[in-house]
């Protein structure tokens, strides 16, 4: 868990932040905050679909899951948990779960 | 079009032609066909001329019959031969055909007033012998440059900010304010250049100077008229009034004792010039357009079909990545300001066609999205405020989808994010910089590339710094007017008319011409209510409605394509030991000092890199700004890009103490008369 987090935060502050990681607080939300704007999310969306394998689904891709480092890790826990569950790799999660 | 330059001083100090001669010297791409100097005890004017009219009698620096006023003057005033009568009745006798002569005696019966009589593009120079009083003036909309500063006692101008720094003693060093606005704005903000120290005179306004005092006025603003003065008419009646405007706009800018030929991009406005311009110019219609590898980008087959219907002999000029990345830099140097976009290379490259191919006049449709509607920003403030009415809206923020095409292929993709971000609340209708505040903010956001120090020097939030401008009343104008204003004083007047207009123009001694920014045009379209502009969401209504007759129906239906350059490709793939490389290094950003190395190393990583196409255009732009940044840097403040070309004018005039004199001999007569300067 704590490598699926360092693995993101390191890619946030090297790709949003260009380096410059003092504080950038887990809990921040993107948008909010400025660190990304309406396209550079489907950055972190590539990103994420490579480094973990997995497939983003349209309906995945909600701020709930994914506007800040927190709620990235929590989105991608239960994502990488239920593939190893032999789940399907693209399904839809409740909002704000 | 020309260029002048020049210094005031203190009488006692040494009068030093070199720096004039220098100064003039550095104009000299501006004006190639003739040069001129004058010196008064204290005072000096400089002219390099680009013949337009008149070409054998119009050498500058330019005398009253009196000898009381001298004149430097680079631009047109295109109603040059109404004034000219006019002032002929008055009892006013030329000397000359030009219309330097007319503005000048024009100055010596209305004083500043004479400004608001000419439709025209000008920065002017006027030296009052007999008060000691130097005034300067810049047309409405700042079509042409002037900038200014003071170093060590001497007051310099000049058309270029190169000339400036002729002067030894001028201080050269980028200024972090003007880099933070260029990151939030694209531009600086007015007055303010890139470089510490150093002033453009704003657009509409004249300055003073008589001794050490200085006194800058305004002398037009960008019309918002109050209801009462709005138009009368019917959209119909308005429709005419707009055809025969812009025929007539056109047909003065048409005068010139060289050939005019015109800017074709394709799209709607600058085929509208083309037209009228073939109806009204003898012969053959000359056109020049541009045309790109990408074709997302390329907009060649509208241009071969407008040019076709024209029977214009027509020219396109491809310009590849491999030329945009090489010309970057003279590019800029000639922009003398840090670019976001890459958008003036391209057109930098395309001046230099056209004056190969004998031309040295051109029109553009340049203004038409500015005064009648055509930018997405427009529709972007509108969907946001008729949102911001009913912010539990599903359906209101979907029309954003239209705006954006290429950011929304795939609609459902990420549509949660876009929604969000452009989320609205019902008191962001308040805000006064409602339509363009996404896109400041997202800009600011790069201030985090200005280096340790550049950050702690920095004085001023550029979003306050631009609040202060803001005209009174302004909260209170409807959202349309509030975001074209701004789109015109910041946009247009400070990126637009020099970045893509004057400078790349005049890089190749190329003067462009802009019917759609006729004064007469811009304060009629400022009557016409917002929905005649833009009706829902398609633009430039009445501009479409009053020409369609006269286009093919793809031309007069095709919705605007924004121009556009590319940015990241002419960065990446990186070219080994070229200048570019160069400017981006570890070292050179060290030794500039203004962006931080680690951070701006990250950032030509992340766009190197494979996925680096796909990354938004905002990353790329801000590298666009630091290499450019970096380019004027060097050239500018370290003197290590350009030699410099001292050059002797070849007419000196010296009515200064030691009553040295080369011919022309200067005027002998004072004659008595009123002057109002």
């Amino acid at each position: 868990m704590a490598e699926v987090r360092s693995k993101v935060r390191s890619f946030v502050i090297e790709n949003f932040l260009f380096g410059e990681e003092a504080n950038l607080s887990e809990e921040a939300s993107f948008l909010e905050e400025g660190i990304v704007d309406s396209t550079g999310i489907l950055e972190l969306v590539e990103f994420l679909e490579k480094e973990f394998s997995i497939r983003v689904a349209d309906d995945e891709l909600i701020p709930e899951n994914l506007d800040s480092i927190v709620r990235v890790e929590s989105y991608l826990m239960r994502k990488l948990a239920r593939a190893e569950d032999g789940a399907r790799t693209s399904f839809t999660l409740p909002s704000g779960a | 079009m020309c260029a002048i330059a020049g210094y005031l001083q203190n009488r006692s100090s040494r009068q030093s032609e070199e720096i004039l001669f220098e100064m003039i010297g550095r104009l000299r791409h501006r004006g190639p066909d003739g040069s001129g100097a004058f010196f008064d005890r204290g005072v000096a004017l400089g002219h390099a001329r680009l013949s337009i009219i008149d070409p054998q009698g119009g050498a500058q620096p330019l005398a009253s019959e009196d000898g009381s006023l001298w004149i430097v003057y680079a631009g047109e005033a295109f109603n040059y031969l109404e004034l000219r009568e006019e002032l002929r009745r008055r009892g006013y006798r030329f000397a000359t055909t030009t219309d330097t002569e007319v503005v000048l005696y024009l100055y010596q019966e209305y004083g500043p007033a004479a400004l608001e009589k000419i439709n025209g593009q000008f920065a002017l120079a006027i030296w009052n012998r007999r008060s000691e009083e130097l005034f300067l003036a810049r047309d409405r909309l700042g079509i042409r440059p002037l900038y200014y500063t003071r170093s060590n006692g001497r007051f310099l101008f000049a058309s270029e900010i190169k000339a400036l720094m002729a002067d030894p003693d001028v201080p050269r060093r980028l200024d972090p304010d003007a880099l933070a606005q260029v990151f939030t704005f694209w531009t600086t903000l007015p007055s303010r250049t890139a470089f510490r120290g150093i002033c453009e005179l704003p657009p509409g306004h004249f300055m003073t100077l008589r001794g050490a005092a200085l006194r800058v006025r305004r002398w037009w603003h960008l019309p918002c008229p109050p209801i009462e003065e709005r138009w009368g008419g019917t959209f119909e009646e308005a429709r005419e009034e707009l055809s025969a405007l812009l025929t007539d706009a056109v047909r003065v800018r048409l005068r010139a004792d060289v050939p005019v030929g015109s800017y074709l991009s394709g799209g709607l406005d600058s085929s509208i010039v083309s037209v009228l311009a073939a109806d009204a110019a003898p012969g053959r219609l000359r056109t020049f357009s541009v045309g790109f590898e990408e074709s997302a980008l390329d907009e060649s087959s509208s241009q071969m079909e407008m040019a076709e219907q024209l029977g214009a002999e027509h020219s396109r000029l491809l310009v590849t990545n491999e030329a945009m990345r090489e010309h970057f830099v003279d590019a800029v140097l000639h922009c003398e300001r840090p670019i976001a976009r890459t958008a003036p290379v391209p057109l930098f490259l395309l001046s230099e066609m056209v004056r190969r191919s004998g031309y040295k006049v051109v029109l553009s449709g340049e203004g038409a999205d500015e005064v009648f509607g055509g930018y997405n920003i427009f529709k972007e403030a509108k969907i946001r405020d008729f949102w911001a009415r009913e912010p539990g809206s599903r359906s209101r923020p979907l029309l954003l989808q239209r705006l954006y095409p290429y950011i929304f292929q795939n609609h459902e993709r990420g549509w949660a994010f876009v929604q969000r971000f452009f989320a609205v609340s019902p008191r962001d209708r308040d805000d006064p910089l409602l339509s363009h505040r996404i896109r400041w903010q997202s800009g600011a956001r790069r201030l985090a590339f200005l280096s340790d120090e550049a950050r702690a020097a920095l004085g001023e939030d550029p979003l306050a710094a631009l609040s202060d401008l803001l005209p009174t009343g302004f909260g209170a104008w409807g959202p349309f007017e509030r975001a074209q204003w701004l789109e015109m004083t910041i946009f247009l007047c400070e990126y637009l008319l020099a970045s893509q207009g004057d400078r790349v123009a005049m890089a190749h001694s190329v003067e462009a011409r802009h019917p759609f920014l006729d004064v007469r045009i811009v304060e009629f379209a400022a009557r016409l209510p917002p929905h005649w502009k833009m009706r829902a969401l398609s633009e430039k209504r009445i501009l479409r409605e009053a020409f369609r007759p006269l286009l093919p129906p793809r031309v007069a239906q095709r919705p605007k394509h924004p121009y556009r350059a590319p940015v990241r490709e002419i960065f990446f793939p990186e070219k080994p030991g070229s200048l570019l490389q160069h400017l981006l290094s570890v070292d050179a950003l060290r030794d500039a000092g203004l962006f931080h190395p680690d951070r701006t190393t990250h950032l030509v990583r992340k766009l190197s890199c494979e996925r680096g196409a796909s990354i938004g255009e905002g990353d790329a732009m801000a590298l666009s700004v630091i290499a450019s940044a970096q380019s004027l840097h060097y050239a500018f403040v370290k003197n290590s890009l350009r030699p410099v070309c001292i050059e002797r004018p070849e007419r000196i005039v010296r009515i200064d103490g030691d009553q040295r004199r080369s011919a022309p001999p200067p005027p002998s007569r004072v004659a008595a008369g009123e002057h109002h300067g």
